[in-house]
């Protein structure tokens, strides 16, 4: 499988404290991959290194077919090259509706002069609407977001996500704060998706990754402490001492 | 033929455009015909053309409020929708004012030097008209040469580039600074203050050539026209400000009501999604910050002539903070809250700190309007923003269910 981001042996201190420790990663294309690991073991600061959110102190992140650095670019920059994020709290814009919200998610030009002189063609709708249609939310088009209830927004997150159309999404605790039957649809969601397109979840339930029968990447003080599939992975007797905080 | 054929369809479709964008949105209608009821109104009972019902300085008073409006439409494009907030616009509008300023005094001092040479025996040379300019116009600091600055002072054209182009400069580059460097909220609240705090002082000193704390005066008086009534030159004025008002209305209503207004609030309410949707945030926030500037500028050199006078008083930072304080009052978010905002407060203040007002007896002492007005002006911001964060215009949204227009 050829590789769409390989981490290299990224570092990155705050104050002395090491968030990140030699940690090394890689993700192929169309591949579902769960990160977990207890807290403080670094995960959402992988996330920021990978957008372009916090630059390490040492090693590379290289993406794609030509093998870019992703290191020097803006956050920016990351999010057009096709890296997608969720964040952990669902981000939309609340005060407008969740046609604006993917609106401007679509990966149309980004410049303002263009943004100007954009103006809706029929591709655009027909993107929209189905985008709508994939995260259950083509009753609520023209409501504002704000109004969603929390399982909605963290779809038309991720629904935001999809209109940018990335070859990989980093999607942060997408489950958290969810029912159960909104759940089972976040696990058909994220499945069907990774099948054009590689995903990173960072999730704290078990039961979640469970369900999305992904391989499993363990972080600890900011390095992979193991890999492997989600049973491999936590009959490890390492692994159930970093759980247990031994 | 089939070319012009094409062409015409194309207009009558950006006619279509244009209409469908009136239909979507009334309260441009609503406000278009308001001025103009207005325009009309003051225009028949002013002095100049009309019955002489409102005298001329009631009338520069009017015009200049529409310039007041102006900035505060620039004001909510740049706070209320972009959540930047700015308090240093006054000095972009105060640079218009003197760019304009500049060819006003240095254009009619010239007409009045050669006037005066009119009866010598040798017709003055460019030189002594020169010298003669320089010091009718710089005597006061004790100078009389000519700043490098007013090069171009006699060329209407240039100094009308320089109304855009000099603010516009100042603000892109300080803007880009400031951005790029992520400088948010408070503190950038803060850096807008230095900068016009810094400019202010600068303009104080004789050396910045331009006159110091005496400013340019005589901006009234329209070189060449001296012989056309102040009566009639308000008028202009007045009208003039009515249609820069009415376009920078629809300008701005067609950029919050695009994507462009999608995105620009998407950066007031979260800064980081935008940025991670893979917009360069900081372009954007450059991009509001120039052109409301430059939308800042125009109105100040609006302004200025119908003052009469700018000094670098009006740039000090107080007048940015109360800039803020209309578009809160007014209901930020909202261009027409803006408008009232800024027509409301500045009117009001005008009235009440001009001693038209009579002091209401107290028994124990005497209520001057003229000494309360600030404190009363500073009790009903805090009441704005602690019990109506909408302000005058959050009323309005009763009637309109789209609320934000």
């Amino acid at each position: 499988m050829p590789t769409l981001l390989q981490v290299d042996n990224i570092s990155v201190a705050f104050d002395g404290f090491k968030a990140i420790n030699g940690l090394s990663f890689d993700i192929g294309h169309a591949e579902l991959r769960a990160i977990i690991g207890p807290n403080g073991a670094g995960k959402t600061t992988f996330m920021d290194i990978v957008t372009g959110k916090t630059r390490p102190d040492t090693g590379d992140v290289r993406w794609g077919a030509k093998n870019t650095s992703l290191i020097r670019k803006s956050e920016s920059k990351i999010a057009q090259l096709g890296i997608g994020r969720k964040f952990q709290k669902p981000t939309t814009f609340e005060a407008q509706t969740v046609y604006e919200n993917l609106l401007m998610a679509l990966a149309n030009n980004r410049s303002p002069f263009a943004v100007l002189r954009y103006k809706k063609s029929p591709k655009d709708e027909t993107k929209i609407a189905e985008i709508a249609g994939l995260i259950k939310l083509k009753g609520n088009l023209n409501h504002i977001a704000g109004a969603l209830s929390h399982g909605q927004k963290q779809w038309l997150e991720i629904g935001m996500l999809l209109a940018q159309d990335p070859q990989l999404l980093l999607v942060d605790e997408p489950a958290a704060g969810m029912t159960a039957s909104e759940r089972a649809v976040t696990v058909t969601l994220l499945k069907d998706l990774a099948k054009t397109r590689s995903i990173v979840v960072v999730e704290h339930d078990m039961e979640f990754i469970r369900q999305l029968g992904c391989r499993v990447t363990v972080l600890h003080e900011g390095a992979v402490l193991a890999e492997g599939s989600l049973d491999f992975v936590t009959k490890r007797q390492d692994v159930i001492d970093v759980y247990l905080g031994r | 033929m089939g070319q012009s054929i094409k062409q015409n369809t194309g207009r009558s479709l950006d006619q279509t455009i244009f209409t469908k964008f009136l239909f979507r949105n009334p309260s441009i209608v609503i406000f278009l015909a308001a001025l103009g009821l207005f325009t009309f109104g003051v225009t028949i009972l002013g002095e100049g053309v009309g019955l002489g019902l409102i005298s001329t300085s009631f009338v520069k008073t009017l015009g200049k409020t529409l310039c007041l409006c102006i900035i505060a439409i620039a004001m909510d494009l740049v706070w209320g929708y972009c959540g930047i907030l700015s308090l240093g616009h006054f000095a972009f509008f105060g640079l218009g004012g003197y760019m304009i300023g500049m060819w006003l005094m240095f254009a009619r001092t010239k007409l009045i030097v050669i006037e005066s040479a009119h009866n010598a025996v040798l017709p003055p040379t460019p030189g002594e008209i020169s010298d003669a300019v320089g010091a009718q116009i710089f005597g006061v600091v004790g100078g009389a040469d000519i700043p490098l600055i007013w090069s171009f002072a006699d060329l209407l054209w240039v100094q009308l580039i320089m109304v855009v182009l000099v603010p516009g400069l100042l603000a892109f580059l300080f803007g880009w600074l400031a951005f790029r460097s992520r400088v948010n909220g408070v503190y950038l609240s803060i850096l807008t203050q230095a900068m016009t705090l810094a400019l202010s002082l600068y303009l104080f000193q004789n050396e910045s050539g331009l006159r110091g704390n005496n400013g340019l005066s005589g901006l009234q008086y329209l070189p060449g026209l001296e012989d056309v009534p102040q009566a009639i030159v308000s008028i202009w004025f007045f009208l003039g400000s009515a249609f820069a008002l009415a376009l920078s209305f629809i300008g701005a209503m067609f950029f919050v009501k695009g994507k462009l207004g999608n995105i620009i609030q998407g950066i007031r309410d979260n800064e980081a999604r935008v940025r991670f949707l893979g917009y360069n945030v900081e372009g954007y926030k450059l991009f509001v910050f120039t052109v409301t500037a430059i939308m800042a500028a125009i109105a100040g050199a609006l302004y200025y002539p119908q003052a009469g006078i700018i000094n670098p008083a009006e740039l000090a930072p107080i007048a940015s903070i109360y800039l803020a304080v209309w578009v809160a009052i007014g209901g930020r978010g909202r261009i027409y809250g803006a408008v009232i905002g800024a027509a409301f407060v500045s009117l009001v203040s005008s009235y009440f700190t001009g001693g038209q007002a009579s002091d209401v007896s107290l028994g124990f002492g005497v209520f001057r309007w003229t000494e309360w007005w600030l404190v009363l002006l500073g009790f009903s911001f805090v009441a704005v923003t602690l019990y109506a964060p909408n302000g005058i215009g959050g009323l309005f949204d009763r009637f309109n269910r789209s609320g934000d227009a």
